[in-house]
């Protein structure tokens, strides 16, 4: 084994996940190898600098009031998804409702009709384009099964 | 590793849309949670938001969460994708601005790591806090999950979908690059601890 093969050992004997087998090893080997047994000190030093940063706990009122935010994000979600359902039904028959005015009006000029039902006809055939080309894609996606 | 009884029935619970059973695994992973998200952002706002953000986007999508598995690994994977596509924008957002004043330096990730974050600070401290700051977005994981939160080799390699393999190798070029930062030389950090 090189020295580079003794990498995974140091750093299983620095965090203290070896068997007492792999330690021997280990040891056996930075007793005969000065670059290893080096590297190891600096390693073992770093670490220990490293253990003493400790992080700020927070307030104990903040971890009283975690849950509360996220159930009322939860909350805000379900609200927001109703209230976007709801306002899309209410355009599309809003929008439903004044083009057929304007088709049933005398009034107003064929062009404007005509333009009016090309315009419908063209979001149309773009929609369903998106959707068979989503739908095609999402059929071949290899990874689609593939639950977490 | 096994599923305790009490996680196994709450995730049951959650899956027929219970906020009360994901309240359990809310209080139980909440502090693992926020210091994990401190640790890849550097800043208490941003990782109070962002895990609790991570907890939403979990509740919505439990049903995503194969039952036998355990909530947190699955969890995990959700806080670290948004913690680093937060990253991820607020680099953007420092290049961008720096490029409109014309200054030829890039904001380095550690413009946001806030010192105060740290409970005790010297200067040895708050130097390896920096270096943590500037490491690979993958390396730094490793630090923050082994040092910070005392994870096992296992529990990481859970945590990170990879092998305990893995888990070493990265913690060892994660270290040596720490090394690297800090200055393992003459006059060093390093070299300040006997």
């Amino acid at each position: 084994m090189k020295c580079h093969d003794y990498k995974d050992l140091m750093m299983g004997y620095l965090d203290d996940e070896l068997s007492m087998e792999q330690r021997g090893r280990f040891e056996e080997h930075i007793a005969g190898c000065g670059d290893c047994a080096k590297e190891f000190e600096e390693f073992k030093k770093l670490k220990a600098i490293t253990d003493e940063v400790a992080l700020v706990e927070p307030e104990d009122k903040l971890w009283e009031d975690y849950w509360g935010s996220i159930y009322n994000r939860i909350e805000r979600g379900v609200g927001w998804i109703l209230m976007s359902v709801a306002g899309i039904l209410l355009l599309i028959y809003g929008g439903f409702k004044l083009i057929e005015e304007i088709v049933k009006d005398p009034s107003h000029v064929m062009t404007l009709k005509l333009g009016l039902l090309g315009l419908i006809a063209g979001l149309a055939i773009m929609f369903v384009s998106v959707l068979r080309e989503r739908l095609y894609f999402w059929k071949k996606d290899r990874y689609r099964d593939i639950r977490r | 590793m096994s599923l305790c009884q009490e996680e196994i029935l709450a995730m049951r619970r959650c899956r027929r849309g219970s906020k009360g059973a994901f309240e359990l695994f809310v209080r139980k992973y909440m502090k693992e949670a926020y210091f994990i998200a401190l640790g890849l952002v550097g800043n208490r706002e941003d990782a109070m938001d962002l895990s609790q953000e991570a907890f939403v986007r979990a509740y919505r999508n439990i049903k995503q969460l194969n039952p036998q598995r355990r909530f947190f690994p699955w969890f995990y994977q959700i806080l670290k994708n948004l913690c680093f596509s937060h990253l991820r924008k607020r680099r953007r957002r420092q290049t961008s601005s720096l490029d409109a004043t014309d200054c030829p330096e890039v904001g380095a990730v550690d413009d946001s790591f806030e010192p105060e974050v740290i409970a005790d600070r010297n200067e040895t401290k708050k130097a390896v806090w920096k270096a943590i700051a500037r490491l690979d977005d993958k390396h730094r994981e490793v630090i923050i999950l082994r040092h910070f939160r005392n994870l096992s080799y296992e529990q990481m390699a859970e945590a990170l979908f990879c092998n305990k393999g893995t888990v070493t190798s990265r913690l060892y070029y994660a270290r040596k690059r720490l090394k690297e930062l800090l200055g393992s030389g003459k006059g060093g950090c390093i070299n300040e601890v006997s």
